[in-house]
């Protein structure tokens, strides 16, 4: 005999099931290890996490081993993916040795059976009745009918005929149907991983920009640093457009987009532009209820779409998606402008924007009130004197000068108490946002894999419903006219669930068990 | 009237449903039989009760839509959810197989956890929502994945049982199997009611989620004291050297629960049938669909999405072993009991132990 040939070899390695135990093994095994150690996390998080079962001595070196291995961002490792990709196509060669006789089965057309092999099926019951046989074929095939079955006829000689039918001969495949979508979903996760990017965006209110921070790139490399850092200020200074920063480097422009994603740097053909930024609180407690941006996408100079970002609320323009995920305050304080709501004791209202050392004076009083501090989240410590909380503005507060003549006098002005915007002459000013010292945070991606994975997660969910709740099920009414009334056997086969199969079967039977007998 | 009431009812009835099961299997009279069931289902009603009035307050609390508003957003909430679940399927299960004695084993576990629930000092406030559960997701995905822990924790009870029913020898790897997995259940929730005396003696308010921080396995097994830490391990392995030695002893209780290992074996395997599907569409699928929407991302490798994804190889292992090697019986009841493992630590573990971006539930 001649030896397999080295394909066949390759084939039945894929077509084990052993392999797929190892593999499902691995991959899980590998994937508890990173859930245990905090992936793409800093150096000092996993040190702790190893000297809880190593020991502070081990651990640097334990570390340095998992580090080697890609431990520390193991589901983006090469030996990972190969490990997923193996499986894939270990899952592919298993569906495809099985599939062909699974078709045929299910598209193989029904047969009748004979009397003998119908008396050894585990599913029936045989009748003598004395209805005509006529009367008899109605009641089969109406209560088939009422079953969802639709009986096809088979006459043999002699007499007698068959009733028989069949349901759900495709659910056969339900198996197929979700492995299949398996690598569907894994073909979209491909394309999400060639064709698109995971990036970030911490933008502050008031400004726009057209670069997104990659979520893969290298941050632990010093040398990228300083050339991020010089590509950034190239295309400041060319004010954000591609063409101009690339001339100035003498690149052509693709050369420059493609040096910018070498560190890190996400290109954008768009500016997205972060109006306003707001939190609404739970009460006057600091845990906020919602979030969220309004953003403006600007292409060739003008806006082209403005819309309000919260979480669940992502925002999608040419692909890319922007999704609000956090914010923050900025260090520096000093460039935000108050906006405050102005309402005059004859009831006039007006709003004034005005930086710290401003001043304005309130319409129809002799009153000037100078914008002297901010302060994001005002508190008074024991000894009465302001400090500041947090570092988020969850209570934000400006203070004050209010000049009446010579009567000077010193007020805070909280945005979430509006009971401190009441001056003592019947007017009031109230803050109604502090703008420009906050950022967002959003997560930009583009995924132009989603729709694949969404689509296999649906044929997925339709997979398992036909491998799970839906089996192929056969019936054959059989039915011999003799001296005396007729002869009748009933018999059928399910894949699976014979229970409730039986059940239905039960309800064809008393078809015949009332009346007539 | 307030939802706290009809839990400590439920909790109660089902307490009391446990002892009347037992009663039950050692005199085998109809009628004690049918008050356990009664009692069952008193105490079930109860907890539906609750379920709808604390679902009725968060709606009026949270001013949200009433989707928006079911009561699954903490650790306290979704344990009472997967025993009114657990509870549910048994009382199927007792009417379609006419079988009452899984009661014995179903009820105390309710009972325990509605009891762990509220001596645990979990917080049991009704907490304002962080934007990003705000979502009608929320009910979709929290309510499936948790119908499905309750299908995976009715598998897991009785793969448990086939193995102590039908094992014979000492030196059986399926017998060392299941005793040595009682004998550390055993002595984790042991640990926990020595955690749970401590906190007790601190005299902490409950809620603060002080428990879970800084008292869990810290008298133990995590204790600062190496000795304390030694012995915690010693106690450990003794009681599971315990549970093996004696482990014959529960063999014959289940033995005079009169049931047939063949009914074990299905409705291990119909739990699984039922819980795997909608584990996939509602957990994973769903979880990922809103993933995407609220985190820009289907699937982050998050510890709690592993730990999913592990639970799911487990199953289709069972499955796969099933259907094309026609495993039955001790080999595959062991791979239902690891499943379950695998799904308490993707709903405890991952939340207690590990960090990422699934950790509301362990306040």
């Amino acid at each position: 005999m001649a030896s397999k040939s080295f394909s066949d070899k390759v084939w039945s390695f894929f077509a084990s099931i052993k392999l797929a135990v190892v593999l499902f093994a691995l991959i899980g095994l590998t994937s508890i290890v990173g859930t245990i150690i905090e992936q793409q996390a800093p150096y000092r998080t996993n040190i702790e996490v190893l000297t809880h079962f190593v020991g502070a001595g081990l651990a640097p070196s334990a570390y340095k081993a998992l580090h080697a291995l890609g431990f520390m961002n193991m589901y983006r490792s090469w030996w990972f993916l190969t490990l997923l990709m193996l499986f894939a196509v270990n899952l592919l060669v298993c569906s495809t040795e099985r599939f062909p006789g699974i078709w045929r089965t299910m598209r193989a057309p029904m047969r009748p059976l004979s009397a003998d092999a119908m008396i050894k099926m585990s599913i029936r019951k045989e009748f003598r009745l004395h209805d005509s046989p006529a009367a008899l074929e109605k009641k089969a095939v109406s209560g088939m009918k009422s079953l969802g079955f639709r009986a096809a006829r088979h006459e043999e000689e002699g007499g007698a005929f068959e009733l028989y039918a069949q349901k759900h001969a495709w659910s056969r495949s339900g198996v197929y149907v979700t492995h299949f979508s398996i690598l569907v979903i894994l073909i979209g996760a491909l394309l999400g991983i060639f064709l698109g990017f995971q990036g970030m965006l911490n933008l502050p209110e008031g400004y726009s920009t057209n670069i997104a921070f990659s979520r893969s790139a290298d941050l632990s490399d010093p040398s990228q640093d300083s050339l991020r850092a010089s590509l950034m200020s190239g295309l400041d200074a060319a004010g954000g457009n591609f063409r101009l920063a690339a001339q100035a480097a003498g690149e052509d422009v693709a050369a420059f987009k493609k040096s910018l994603e070498r560190v890190g740097l996400i290109p954008l053909d768009f500016h997205v532009l972060c109006q306003q930024f707001e939190v609404r609180y739970y009460g006057t407690s600091d845990m906020p209820r919602s979030y969220r941006s309004l953003l403006t996408v600007i292409k060739g100079g003008r806006p082209v779409l403005s819309q309000w970002v919260r979480v669940n609320h992502p925002l999608t323009y040419d692909g890319v998606t922007f999704y609000q995920s956090s914010y923050g305050l900025m260090d520096d304080l000093s460039n935000g402008t108050a906006v405050l709501t102005v309402k005059s004791p004859g009831g006039q209202t007006g709003t004034q924007r005005l930086k710290i050392g401003q001043s304005f004076l309130i319409p129809g009083t002799k009153e000037t009130v100078k914008l002297v501090e901010f302060n994001p989240a005002l508190a008074f410590d024991d000894s009465g004197r302001p400090i500041t909380y947090s570092r988020m503005m969850t209570n934000p507060a400006v203070r004050v000068e209010i000049k009446d003549g010579k009567m000077a006098a010193s007020k805070w002005i909280l945005q979430r108490y509006p009971e401190t915007w009441n001056l003592p002459d019947g007017s009031s000013v109230g803050l109604k946002d502090f703008w420009g010292v906050e950022y967002t945070g959003l997560e930009v991606r583009k995924d132009p894999g989603v729709w694949v994975v969404y689509l296999g997660c649906i044929t997925l969910s339709l997979g398992l419903f036909m491998a799970f709740f839906l089996s192929h099920k056969k019936i054959w009414v059989r039915i011999e006219p003799g001296r005396k009334g007729a002869r009748l056997l009933i018999a059928g086969t399910s894949s699976k669930n014979k229970q409730a199969f039986e059940r239905d079967m039960e309800k064809l039977y008393r078809e015949f068990e009332k009346g007539g007998g | 009237m307030e939802s706290s009431f009809f839990f400590g009812l439920s909790t109660m009835a089902y307490m009391l449903a446990m002892v009347v099961y037992i009663v039950h299997i050692a005199f085998r009279k109809k009628a004690i039989g049918v008050s356990a069931t009664g009692l069952t289902v008193f105490g079930f009603a109860a907890q539906t009760l609750a379920l709808g009035l604390r679902w009725h307050e968060f709606y009026q609390l949270s001013g949200m839509g009433i989707l928006r508003s079911i009561p699954l957003t903490n650790l306290y909430e979704s344990l009472i959810f997967f025993v009114w679940c657990l509870i549910l399927g048994y009382l199927i299960v007792e009417f379609r197989y006419k079988n009452r004695s899984f009661g014995a084993f179903v009820t105390p576990v309710a009972g325990i956890a509605l009891l762990f629930i509220s001596l645990s000092g979990m917080s049991t406030q009704i907490e304002p929502l962080v934007p990003a559960l705000q979502s009608n997701w929320l009910l979709a995905h929290v309510t499936l994945s948790f119908i499905s822990y309750s299908a995976f924790a009715l598998a897991f009870s009785t793969g448990l049982m086939y193995l102590v029913a039908t094992t014979e020898k000492k030196t059986e790897g399926s017998y060392i199997f299941w005793t040595v997995s009682l004998g550390i259940f055993v002595s984790v929730l042991l640990a926990m009611g020595l955690d749970f005396v401590r906190f007790r003696g601190a005299g902490l308010a409950p809620g603060s989620g002080a428990f879970i921080r800084d008292f869990l396995f810290k008298s133990s097994f995590e204790s600062g004291s190496g000795a304390v830490r030694l012995i915690s391990y010693i106690a450990a392995v003794a009681i599971v050297f315990l549970t093996w030695r004696y482990g014959t002893a529960l063999k014959r209780v289940i033995e005079s629960f009169k049931l047939q290992p063949a009914v074990l074996d299905e409705v291990t395997y119909k739990s699984i049938a039922i819980g795997f599907p909608i584990f996939t569409l509602g957990a994973l699928v769903f979880g990922a669909i809103w993933a995407n929407q609220a985190w820009g991302v289907y699937w982050s490798w998050d510890p709690k999405e592993t730990w999913s994804l592990i639970t799911w190889f487990i199953y289709a292992f069972y499955l796969h072993a099933r259907f094309l090697r026609g495993w039955r019986g001790r080999k595959i009841s062991m791979v239902a009991v690891m499943g379950f493992v695998a799904v308490v630590f993707t709903y405890l573990g991952v939340n207690l132990l590990l960090s990422g971006l699934h950790s509301y539930g362990s306040q």
